[in-house]
């Protein structure tokens, strides 16, 4: 292996405007796309802004899209591409770009702000939370999420359909919702108000979600948010609002108690 | 519009809702990928791999067993080969069938029923299927192209997912899994029936009991998969560790559902396979081979 010559297309621009410019870089053993930008950056085009930070796959800053898939640039090694390749690098294009490579994402620090927070059962002080690790290890796998926001920028409901972004949370938040209704000690719902499976479905767009798992095809910490988050999702959203037995099984336990 | 944010942002313009200049370019679309304030590039997308290949191997893979089926439906001929029944016409359920020697004939239709008798019963693994988590994101890739592969702009102008009718009726899957449980069950008797030889001797097995044996275990197995029995064997509990045979059999359905999209597609072969079995050997296109 020896370094060699990749060519290059990478967007830039503003909100103004902006277009695909080519460049030619030198590629070296062992580096991923990134490095690439940042030789880029530091040879041809010194004012390229870019965000990254950890260069290591978990701060979740250096989202964009390459060759058309949403992916991280630290993450994506230049031995996947051939040599005769033309590597495109665009920014996330779900989002409003703010210069080249850099996308407002804020869409997604609203809809967190969405989400209410974990509510602790009455009588229990923070310090003196006990649960089994059977009960909290589903939300877990949910807690691996670096907020890169690969799967909000794929998701067609809200890429494909800017006026989707009001009603829709996309995939990353209602993993979070997923995440604190399988929580053992939530107590969100104590008080006879909707269970977050309710306010998934109307409040948080979950039934937007067609399953389509583009979510979990993108998400660089493997995160079965399709099969573990969203259907089960659906699935306690069904308990509470489609499903007659269970309503009325629940109406029946209810009154027993 | 079901917004009901408690954020102080109004939800319908959430920060990074693009401003309103355009820079779009002379063929650039104005909405989707192309709206306003969003980086300015007129190609839906830039995907440069075989997107394409799997969308349609999955379309020409439904749409051939959709069509096999609906020919084998609605032929009501040959789906009976001592001691083989087609998995299309079990149970039967209505008076003209052909009698099928200790076979599930259970005419609740009685003789006013003049069309194939399988359309009684292909109704119940039919919505099962349609209403597959698996099969429904085939389908909307692969016809309604919503979206048709990932980072690839769907054509439609809007979209409301599955929040109104017809497709709110998705979230019936529950009650075609308790179907198709059922069906499973006559399917397995159906099976059991095949160790006899043509005559209704137990004890014998030929080709086609192999082949309905097959078929049958993985109808279990992709029945048994499915993300609704994964929810009410145990995932629908938020303390496992009071549950516990619940939670290791809810562990049982995660493996089986892992593999859900291989046993969606190979249960689908082997009930086409052996439907055409049945006919094959009960038209007498060969004789079937008796092991013992």
């Amino acid at each position: 292996m020896s370094a060699y010559t990749a060519r290059f297309r990478v967007w830039r621009g503003d909100a103004e405007g902006g277009g695909l410019k080519d460049y030619d870089v030198e590629v070296n053993d062992g580096e991923v796309v990134l490095d690439i930008i940042h030789r880029l950056q530091a040879t041809q085009a010194t004012d390229l802004a870019v965000r990254w930070n950890c260069k290591a796959g978990k701060c979740g800053s250096c989202s964009a899209e390459i060759n058309g898939r949403p992916r991280l640039m630290c993450m994506t090694r230049m031995s996947v591409f051939t040599r005769d390749e033309t590597i495109t690098v665009t920014p996330l294009r779900a989002f409003p770009v703010v210069r080249d490579l850099v996308t407002d994402v804020s869409f997604n620090y609203a809809k967190a702000r969405e989400i209410p927070a974990f509510v602790p059962p009455k009588g229990v002080a923070a310090g003196e939370y006990r649960m089994a690790q059977v009960d909290v290890e589903r939300s877990q796998e949910f807690r691996k999420c670096i907020e890169c926001f690969l799967c909000q920028d794929t998701c067609h409901v809200v890429r494909d359909h800017e006026e989707n972004k009001g009603a829709f949370a996309g995939p990353r938040f209602l993993m979070r919702v997923a995440e604190l209704d399988m929580h053992p000690l939530d107590a969100a719902a104590a008080d006879g108000g909707p269970t977050r499976a309710e306010s998934a479905q109307d409040d948080h767009g979950l039934g937007y979600c067609n399953i389509t798992k583009c979510c979990t095809e993108v998400c660089p910490e493997h995160i079965h948010i399709t099969d573990n988050a969203l259907i089960p999702l659906k699935e306690r959203a069904v308990d509470r609002k489609y499903d007659p037995l269970v309503w009325l099984g629940s109406k029946i336990r209810r009154r027993g108690q | 519009m079901a917004t009901g944010t408690t954020s102080s942002t109004p939800s319908s313009t959430p920060p990074g809702t693009p401003p309103s200049t355009s820079p779009a370019g002379p063929a650039r679309i104005a909405h989707g990928v192309g709206s306003p304030g969003r980086a300015a590039i007129s190609a839906p997308h830039l995907r440069t791999d075989r997107w394409w290949l799997p969308p349609l191997v999955s379309a020409l893979g439904l749409a051939a067993f959709i069509g096999y089926s609906t020919w084998r439906a609605f032929a009501n001929t040959h789906y009976y080969a001592a001691p083989y029944v087609s998995p299309f016409y079990s149970p039967c359920l209505a008076s003209n069938c052909t009698d099928m020697n200790g076979g599930a004939d259970w005419h609740l239709f009685g003789n006013w029923w003049g069309l194939s008798p399988a359309l009684l019963v292909l109704i119940f693994p039919l919505g099962f299927r349609l209403t597959c988590y698996y099969y429904r994101k085939t389908y909307y890739r692969a016809f309604w192209l919503s979206p048709p592969a990932c980072a690839v702009a769907e054509p439609h102008a809007s979209y409301t997912g599955e929040t109104r009718l017809p497709l709110i009726l998705q979230n019936i899957h529950r009650y075609f899994f308790y179907l198709a449980v059922v069906v499973a069950g006559i399917l397995s008797y159906d099976t059991v029936l095949a160790f006899r030889d043509p005559h209704g001797n137990w004890g014998h097995a030929g080709l086609g009991t192999l082949v309905l044996l097959v078929n049958i275990i993985l109808i279990w197995a992709y029945t048994l998969s499915c993300h609704s029995c994964r929810h009410i064997i145990g995932g629908k509990l938020r303390h496992f560790s009071a549950h516990p045979v619940r939670y290791r059999m809810w562990g049982w359905v995660g493996v089986l559902n892992g593999r859900h999209m291989l046993l969606a597609w190979s249960s689908l072969i082997s009930v086409g396979v052996a439907d055409l079995y049945v006919y094959l050997v009960s038209s007498g296109a060969f004789d079937d081979p008796r092991f013992f």
